[in-house]
């Protein structure tokens, strides 16, 4: 018995000190007063990043990582904010919850101040009752789910929320008499699909228009929408809901094009990207609405430089999620500048002062122009319907 | 103690050390010298152990493989949330959660036995398919299920949150692939620990009872076990709901713990599944205290490996191998056994030293 207690006692006297450093090191980055100071002695300001760069999800998050770095890096080759420069730290939550969880608590070992993410709505629901509760002020480039913001006063969105998204697509195609049957395919695991879809057949019940099809798939099952596309073209339907990603989409026209079908195909934001989707065929792109707030191949100077950095450090054209990203760092700066803060203050004080703050911000930038927000939340920009010819985005608004 | 068994001394001491551990953690959070990385993990950690535990009832003494043990997770995670939510304003906060336990452990209890009624009648691999096709069946079907509540009661419906019809100021309880989103946040590390001694305590139990050997028999030899005139379906149903209760109280405490309840194929299809068997394998089938000791070192790990950034996820899986094969592979058993690096020698060692430093 003797022989157990003792080989217990030094089993937990092990463990302790094993932990011991853990909190040593959390400690120093905890009392954020003094957490800031590098090594240089220098404060810093702390923004911290979350987002899957691992696993299904992961080109968002990459993309997002990187846009983040580029405007961190002018933010600060320009003299930083309000005279101090920027840390910036991305953590990989594979868009899962409670991974997004643990990377939130990592950041706030490292003594993040303001955290831009996270990238996925399911994950960034989880991650905003924390800062909640932490008191932690949260911006997230691509998160469009309501359920992020709803009852978190510290938490705001830089793309349009889902509702935003449906209802102004339905009253597109009920203003402009596009079509009077309406067929819709969506993802029915994705939170973003889902949320959309929603709120755009709320719409159409308002608006008049009949939807003759609702046909679903699954994260699982998304490499032949053949089935889908033949009950939607039973049905009638003249124009197709396409309320889901670019690479989904691409299969889509290319299978309708197989079975001749034509009708209108209209989708949201998350179709943006679909001209520089590799081996697909652009012309089957013509005639395609969606909506979006950012143009990677747009003649102003601001979008083009950004591109061109992004291409030349990371290769590849950026999409609308990292230019929300990229706008997320200036919207922070000139919240933070309208604030007067400095990197001294307690993340406490850096929560309330920025809820404030930007709310009077207006600004405009990549994804969209005289970008306001409301404390809801949620951004004020206009979805900008855009429709496809000769391979190019077309303004029809 | 001389006069315990092998295995009851074997159970005191692991409880023992959970339990210093939790002592220590807990000064140390209170203290604030703990981390938040590690502070939120404390739970969830506890939460996989349980299903590990739960799992390794089912492989160890049952000898049956299951790919669904996080499949029963889930039922039992989206059936106490759905009943926190739902009573949520109705009932305090105490009962409430005492009651919404039960229901995810019953919940997951009688997923288990609906399953293994006709399955565990059969011989052979089967259980292990229809397990997988059981985790993954459930988590589609949460993904389509929306049910809201308002003034008349509950709606439902599978197709969309539409065709609920609900008052305009009703609230959505489950909806779709989102989820169940603000579950209040009750399960804590005290709370943890102790389902999880409990559900050592049980396990032991239940192996080393009548009903256990009888268990074990049926695992050893089948046509032996039936000669003697055992009831094998019986026998077998009980061990596997048990299994199945157990991963559905880890469900609980991961339900609780999280603000938004999503079901997707990382943290409750069969790639989690397959990670609850990594755990149980690791850890040693039918060693229930490997099962925790291999649930929460490959759930800290990766959190760990943060640093190394880019390059984490592939490490991780480096050290997957290399811990599978430090503790299996049966050459490195060879060279452990020759230079004295097995856990007995270690302990032997390590009780020298304690004799002479008590003698």
């Amino acid at each position: 018995m003797k022989k157990k207690l003792l080989s217990l006692a030094l089993v937990s006297a092990m463990t302790a000190s094993l932990f011991v450093g853990c909190g040593d090191a959390a400690k120093s980055a905890d009392g954020n007063d003094q957490a800031t100071e590098e090594a240089a002695g220098e404060l810093t300001w702390k923004i911290g990043g979350i987002g899957p760069t691992t696993g299904g999800a992961a080109q968002y998050g990459t993309g997002v990582m990187n846009a983040i770095q580029i405007a961190v890096d002018e933010v600060n080759a320009d003299g930083g904010i309000n005279g101090y420069q920027i840390a910036f730290n991305f953590q990989d939550d594979e868009a899962d919850a409670q991974k997004s969880v643990n990377a939130y608590n990592t950041l706030k070992d490292w003594g993040m101040q303001i955290l831009e993410g996270t990238v996925t709505s399911g994950a960034c629901t989880a991650v905003s009752a924390e800062t909640y509760n932490d008191r932690i002020f949260q911006i997230t480039p691509s998160a469009s789910s309501t359920d992020v913001t709803t009852g978190h006063d510290n938490s705001f969105q830089i793309c349009f929320s889902d509702p935003n998204q449906g209802t102004v697509s339905a009253d597109y195609i009920a203003d402009n008499g596009l079509a009077a049957k309406i067929g819709i395919i969506y993802d029915s695991s994705d939170t973003y699909s889902s949320g959309v879809y929603q709120n755009f057949a709320t719409e159409t019940q308002a608006k008049g228009l009949e939807i003759v099809a609702t046909e679903a798939f699954t994260s699982d099952s998304k490499t032949d929408f053949t089935t889908q596309l033949q009950k939607c073209k039973d049905a009638g339907a003249e124009l197709l809901f396409l309320p889901f990603y670019y690479t989904e989409a691409a299969i889509v026209l290319t299978q309708a094009n197989q079975m001749d079908y034509a009708p209108i195909f209209f989708g949201v934001d998350g179709l943006d990207g679909i001209l520089s989707v590799e081996n697909f065929d652009v012309s089957l792109a013509e005639g395609v609405y969606l909506l979006t707030p950012f143009a990677a191949d747009a003649e102003d100077e601001a979008t083009q430089s950004f591109v061109s950095k992004y291409e030349e450090q990371f290769g590849g054209i950026p999409n609308q999620f990292a230019a929300d990203a990229y706008d997320g760092v200036y919207i922070i700066k000139e919240a933070i500048e309208s604030a007067n803060l400095t990197p001294e203050a307690s993340n406490e004080e850096i929560c309330e002062a920025l809820i404030s703050a930007i709310q009077s911000v207006n600004y405009n930038g990549l994804t969209g122009e005289n970008m306001t927000w409301n404390a809801a939340g949620e951004v004020s920009k206009d979805p900008k319907a855009v429709v496809i010819q000769n391979g190019a985005y077309v303004s029809v608004q | 103690m001389k006069n315990m068994n092998k295995s009851t001394q074997k159970l005191l001491s692991t409880i023992g050390v959970i339990v210093v551990l939790y002592i220590v953690l807990s000064v140390m959070e209170g203290t604030g010298n703990l981390s938040s990385l590690l502070s939120g993990l404390l739970v969830p950690v506890c939460a996989y152990s349980l299903v590990a535990v739960g799992l390794n009832l089912c492989v160890g003494y049952l000898g049956e493989l299951s790919l669904g043990h996080a499949g029963f997770m889930c039922v039992g995670a989206f059936a106490s949330a759905f009943f926190s939510k739902v009573f949520m304003n109705t009932i305090p906060d105490v009962p409430r959660f005492i009651l919404s336990l039960l229901i995810g452990t019953c919940f997951a209890a009688l997923f288990g036995f609906l399953i293994a009624i006709p399955v565990l009648r059969l011989s052979g691999d089967y259980l292990a398919i229809v397990t997988l096709a059981f985790g993954e069946i459930i988590k589609n079907v949460i993904n389509v299920i929306y049910i809201g509540m308002d003034s008349k009661g509950l709606h439902f419906s599978m197709k969309d949150m539409l065709s609920l019809g609900m008052e305009p100021g009703g609230t959505l309880v489950v909806n779709g692939a989102q989820g169940i989103t603000g579950t209040p946040r009750q399960s804590t590390f005290t709370l943890a620990v102790i389902l999880l001694i409990l559900a050592l305590v049980i396990t032991h139990n239940f192996v080393n009872s009548r009903t256990g050997r009888a268990v074990k028999a049926i695992r050893d030899n089948q046509i032996a076990a039936e000669t003697v005139g055992l009831p094998i379906t019986k026998y077998k149903l009980i061990a596997f709901t048990i299994s199945a209760a157990i991963a559905g109280v880890g469900g609980v405490l991961y339900a609780h713990n999280i603000n938004s309840l999503i079901a997707t194929t990382n943290n409750f299809g069969y790639n989690m599944s397959i990670m609850i068997l990594v755990y149980v394998v690791l850890g040693g089938i039918g060693n229930f205290s490997g099962s925790v000791v291999a649930a929460v070192v490959l759930t800290l790990l990766p959190e760990l490996l943060r640093g190394l950034s880019t390059y984490r996820m592939l490490i991780y899986s480096i050290v997957l191998i290399a811990l599978m094969l430090f503790n299996w592979a049966p050459s490195i058993l060879e060279y452990r056994n020759k230079h004295g690096l097995t856990a007995a020698a270690i302990a032997a060692k390590f009780k020298k030293k304690n004799t002479k430093e008590v003698s």
